[in-house]
């Protein structure tokens, strides 16, 4: 193949000084570098993230605890949230689709490698406005103190009133800031997956992933503005004497909820469609099948980015809205259920019939459909609204989204790793870690999050920093608090397989997974020009015809 | 194997779960399950949640069973050929069953559902009802009868309902400051408190007892101990309970030390006695301070030592509490405490 | 060789693809639209809800004159892009001149409005809720506008130098996309909030 004749060998890499390769980092504009830099950037704030959640369930462990002080819990409960929405989870699916959507569209780049800098950046800058609340929180005069409104900062308790010095600030900005971020990198997503695509790859030719990123990126700039128009608002209000969120001068505490939902709903979905990416890609080559239902596939993915814009307020439920708007926010909630679903049996059809190989990218996504089934159906429950009226504001609702985002998105994210690593690093990871990985962190997720539904029926609201004994909720939180060690212990092995394979795992090869999409034809890694020729391809998986000529894809769909 | 063990392990947990969750070892009357309704709209709601159960178990179940199946029956064998298994693209009978099957379920479950949301959001008020205001604060609640003249904070009393002479309770909530959230979990689904935002909901208790909630909206520093006492009183009882808190303070000549202290310190901006100087709406109404069993919206029992305590020092039982710490003599402290001790 | 089977009896037929700047501009307009939906979601709802002070009817005048020059230098902008794309270099110059007077006069037009609100009809950002939505809506809008004319600006110092050529007719078309865009927010934001809000 004679995109890999040039191989660049390294050896013009040894020898350069360090101060230089660094540089090389930082300037770059490729989107290979901007990939990994995103994605190294949310590991960190993931473990940061998960430092602060293991705050939380420490103080919850037992009633009446005095780990930490409510001042403190309630700004870790805000942290936690906000850093791994928009500082791990945003950003690692961005990188993963920075890195990729180039090599499998046959691409050299993205449409718009500044934009695709400048968006990284913007980001990153962001996250670190954000954790230097906790120093500058107070002002100079004050010890730092960070936002402790939730990561909603639902109106009015934003307010200078009720939220005093500029901790809400650091909040406020810090995500208006990453949001610019957030809407370069989805107008570079979408400019990338329209106009860059190499001849022969129709939009029905090209990979599920590519669909998937275009649909997220549409969502993104629809979403997002929301919220930054919100956010611009609450600071009109703090600073400039506005009243859009203040109700003691007639306003509405209730439209902030409204922008924010706008936003924080399809949010969700721009977060769990690239997992579905992950899905739509390793499942087809660990089942040794195409992806089943490839046209219903894109179609589900379109009629969901277009129905997850109509469900915001059933996280309103409570508010006060008439029967008419909660029975309609009903009806759209569980009709998005119909789409999702239709996904989760479009995968079963691809493993059913095939040879399912059990490597670490495939346990996870195998362990991603049990548990995205299950957050889907309590999804389902909290969509009716009446049962939402009780389960809202509750553990159970905790129990519901942690299930999507670490039983779903995160479970996903790891396959992804496993799956894309030798591709990106030119080494393969260990298998026995990796495995080893696989069911800690399963033996820990569902330690905690299985239980974490109890407590939630059992009547215990959320944001609470301690809770009071004799309600029957002390043996769930110390379970739950449990789970925590072995997720954690399976983070760490995660970590260290990692980096010891980073540098001694084994040569991986252009494609050690005998996979079929554009980006296993490149070397491991690729070089910075990706292809030496741009590709021509004539069906969704060029590498399958090449290596069936007797068989080719093109023949059939 | 060790997969399906497993899975064992987590279904004995939630059998034991499930057995908790309606009613465990722990005293059950202090669970605030909503699996055990003692109310009407919490009825209806546990109707339709077990409904929503039966279809979603249902799902899981099917589904659940078919992918362990595809895992367990197109699994490599180790004697595998390494040839590729037939590559099927799709099939658009199976596409079109599983798309129908669930629009079909989504539309029986909305319609249940909204039956239900119906019957509890546009229920009418019947003329036997009492009605109650409910205003939230950081971090309290102000309860007022309009119409029975009754001003009280933090816990509620409301007579039980007889079905053929119905007296269920509606309340309007509002806020005075932040979002807020009236959950108790047995009498009905939770409905927020917002400022400048009137909101109605209504319980109808079937059995006298005390029942427990909480704020369920995160209102700030002191959101978790916010929290509920409703006491569902039999009708004699009820109406004995407003006739106590329609009067005036009792005034205790014994105590009139500490009433002096409390008008001339700065007790009186934010609490109110009713039949004295002191008119404050800030803070919790005292006139029947010792006829709650609680003080500190449940954050403490109300004990004189207790009360003592959350006078000189609020932080040590509710840290971030707008109660400031009064800053009293010893003397001057016993004198209110022994004041407000009087306030049946 | 190159990286896929090309079937011998099979003509490849022509690739053409969307252009980046088109899309990405789009992509852009659309994010920019959800933007100010929600300034003028917020601005319709509390029409008539504020509590207090000044209200539309006594104190806004509809800006006739500003509307139009807005609106004509969208022609004035597209017959500059025409004439760029048919090489007629300085007629370009000339409309783009055009544009960037009518586009002052507008910024211009609304400085002098607010100037007369602040301190002859004391509405301010704080007064009330009109004038919380009100600068808000109609500031994020002229805020656009002083956006796109620096753009112009620019732009209009590259042409003086001589620097702008037909070749660069797709960039200005690109760019006149975002100047028509700012527009048609005008008609909107015109007419929630001296048509319908008054």
């Amino acid at each position: 193949m004679a995109s890999e004749t040039i191989a660049i060998t390294g050896t013009a890499e040894i020898g350069r000084p360090i101060s230089e390769r660094l540089h090389d980092w930082i300037v770059t504009v490729d989107h290979k570098k901007l990939g990994i830099l995103y994605i190294v950037y949310s590991l960190i704030f993931l473990v940061i993230g998960g430092v602060e959640a293991t705050i939380i369930r420490v103080q919850l462990i037992v009633p009446h605890n005095q780990f930490v002080s409510p001042q403190v819990f309630n700004r870790m409960m805000t942290m936690h949230g906000t850093t791994m929405i928009f500082f791990v989870a945003m950003p690692i699916l961005f990188g993963f689709g920075t890195y990729l959507i180039p090599l499998m569209i046959g691409a050299r780049d993205m449409a718009f490698p500044r934009l695709n800098a400048f968006s990284f950046w913007m980001t990153a800058f962001g996250g670190l406005l954000l954790y230097f609340s906790f120093v500058g929180g107070n002002g100079l005069y004050g010890a730092g103190n960070a936002p402790d409104v939730g990561w909603w900062a639902y109106a009015p308790l934003t307010s200078r009133a009720f939220s005093v010095g500029h901790s809400t600030d650091f909040w406020t900005l810090a995500l208006l800031v990453s949001g610019v971020g957030s809407i370069g990198t989805a107008v570079n997503f979408i400019t990338t997956i329209l106009c860059m695509r190499c001849p022969g790859m129709t939009l029905g030719k090209m990979p599920l992933l590519a669909w998937l990123n275009l649909v997220m990126g549409g969502m993104v700039i629809l979403a997002v503005s929301p919220l930054t128009a919100a956010q611009a608002m609450l600071c009109i209000d703090r600073y400039l004497g506005g009243h859009f969120f203040d109700t003691q001068a007639g306003g509405s505490a209730v439209l902030w909820m409204h922008f924010f939902w706008i936003f924080g709903h399809p949010e969700v979905y721009v977060l769990i469609i690239p997992a579905f990416a992950f899905l739509s890609e390793i499942v087809p080559v660990f089942s040794r099948k195409p992806i089943f239902g490839y046209p219903v596939m894109v179609a589900a993915t379109v009629c969901i980015g277009f129905v997850s814009l109509s469900v915001w307020a059933h996280h309103m439920f409570t508010v006060g809205m008439n029967s008419y708007a909660n029975s309609f926010f009903t009806i759209t909630t569980m009709a998005v259920g119909v789409p999702t679903g239709i996904k989760i049996f479009n995968w079963l059809g691809t493993m059913w019939g095939g040879k399912i190989h059990f490597r670490t990218p495939m346990l996870f996504c195998i362990g991603f459909l049990f548990q995205f089934l299950i957050a889907g159906l309590t999804g389902i429950m909290l969509g009716a609204s009446p049962f939402n009226w009780q389960l809202s504001g509750s553990y159970f609702v905790v129990a519901h989204f942690h299930y999507v985002i670490v039983g779903g998105i995160l479970f996903a994210l790891f396959g992804a790793f496993y799956y894309w690593f030798p591709k990106m690093s030119g080494r393969m990871y260990d298998e026995v870690l990796g495995k080893c990985h696989f069911w800690l962190f399963l033996i820990g997720f569902h330690m905690t999050f299985d239980f974490m539904h109890i407590p939630g029926i059992l009547g215990m609201p959320r944001r609470i920093y301690t809770y009071e004994p004799g309600r029957g909720w002390e043996i769930w939180n110390l379970i739950v608090t449990i789970g925590v060690v072995f997720q954690a212990a399976g983070v760490l092995v995660f970590v260290v397989n990692l980096l010891w394979s980073l540098f001694k795992g084994e040569p991986a090869g252009n494609d050690p997974w005998d996979a079929w999409t554009l980006e296993w034809s490149t070397t491991s890694p690729p070089p910075d020009y990706n292809f030496a020729t741009i590709p021509v391809v004539h069906s969704r998986r060029p590498l399958w015809d090449l290596k069936h000529p007797e068989d080719p894809d093109w023949k059939y769909e | 194997m060790s997969k399906i063990a497993g899975i064992g392990v987590l279904i004995a947990g939630f059998l034991l779960a499930a057995r908790l969750c309606f009613g465990g070892p722990a005293d059950p009357s202090q669970i605030p399950s909503i699996f055990r309704p003692q109310s009407t709209p919490a009825d209806s709601i546990f109707r339709l949640s077990m409904v929503v159960l039966t279809i979603t178990g249902a799902i899981f179940a099917v589904v659940f069973c078919l992918l362990v199946y595809a895992i367990s029956k197109y699994r490599r064998r180790g004697d595998d050929d390494g040839r590729e298994p037939p590559q099927v693209y799709g099939s658009n009978q199976v596409e079109i069953a599983w798309i129908v099957i669930p629009v079909l379920i989504v539309l029986v479950l909305f319609l249940v559902t909204a039956r239900v949301i119906h019957s509890i959001q546009d229920a009418p008020q019947p003329p036997g009802a009492i009605e109650v205001v409910a205003i939230g604060h950081q971090f309290w609640w102000e309860f007022r009868y309009p119409a029975l003249g009754v001003v009280t904070a933090n816990e509620l009393h409301v007579p039980v309902s007889n079905p053929s002479h119905p007296t269920p309770t509606f309340m309007t909530l509002s806020s005075a400051d932040t979002d807020h959230s009236f959950w108790v979990p047995r009498l009905a689904g939770k409905t927020d408190l917002i400022p400048n935002r009137i909101n109605h909901m209504w319980i109808e208790p079937h059995e006298t007892g005390v029942y427990l909630g909480q704020c369920a909206q995160y209102c700030g520093t002191q959101h978790a101990k916010m929290l509920l006492r409703v006491y569902v009183d039999s009708p004699e009882q009820f109406d004995r309970w407003v006739q106590e808190e329609k009067k005036p303070a009792v005034l205790n000549g014994s105590a009139e030390q500490g009433r002096q202290v409390f008008e001339t310190t700065a007790c009186v901006n934010c609490h109110a006695i009713s039949g004295t100087v002191a008119d404050g709406r800030f803070g919790p109404d005292l006139t029947h301070l010792m006829s709650r069993d609680t003080i500190a919206s449940g954050a403490a029992p109300n004990t004189p030592e207790q009360l003592k305590l959350w006078i000189r020092n609020p932080d040590a039982i509710k840290p971030g509490s707008l109660m400031p710490a009064m800053q009293l003599s010893e003397k001057d402290l016993d004198a209110l405490t022994t004041y407000l001790e009087t306030l049946r | 060789m190159s990286a896929a089977v090309v079937a011998p009896t099979r003509t490849e037929p022509e690739w053409i693809l969307p252009s980046r700047g088109r899309v990405g501009m789009i992509s852009l307009i659309v994010a920019e639209c959800a933007i100010f939906t929600i300034f003028v979601v917020a601005y319709i709802f509390y029409i008539g809800k504020s509590l207090s002070g000044p209200m539309p009817k006594d104190v806004l005048e509809i800006p006739i004159f500003n509307t139009i020059c807005l609106l004509s230098s969208s022609l004035t902008i597209h017959l500059a892009v025409r004439a760029l794309r048919s090489a007629r270099v300085n007629a370009f110059g000339l409309w783009w001149f055009v544009t960037m007077v009518l586009g002052t006069i507008f910024l211009v037009g609304t400085g002098r409005e607010w100037q007369h609100l602040i301190f002859e009809k004391g509405l301010t950002v704080s007064t009330n809720l009109f004038g919380t939505t009100y600068y808000s809506l109609v500031g994020l809008h002229a805020f656009h506008v002083t956006v796109g004319l620096i753009g112009i600006v620019l732009a209009m110092i590259f042409t003086l130098l001589g620097k702008v050529e037909p070749v660069h007719g797709e960039r200005v078309e690109v760019f006149s996309m975002y100047w028509h865009f700012v527009d048609a927010v005008w008609v909107v934001v015109f007419t929630v909030v001296y048509i319908i809000g008054r």
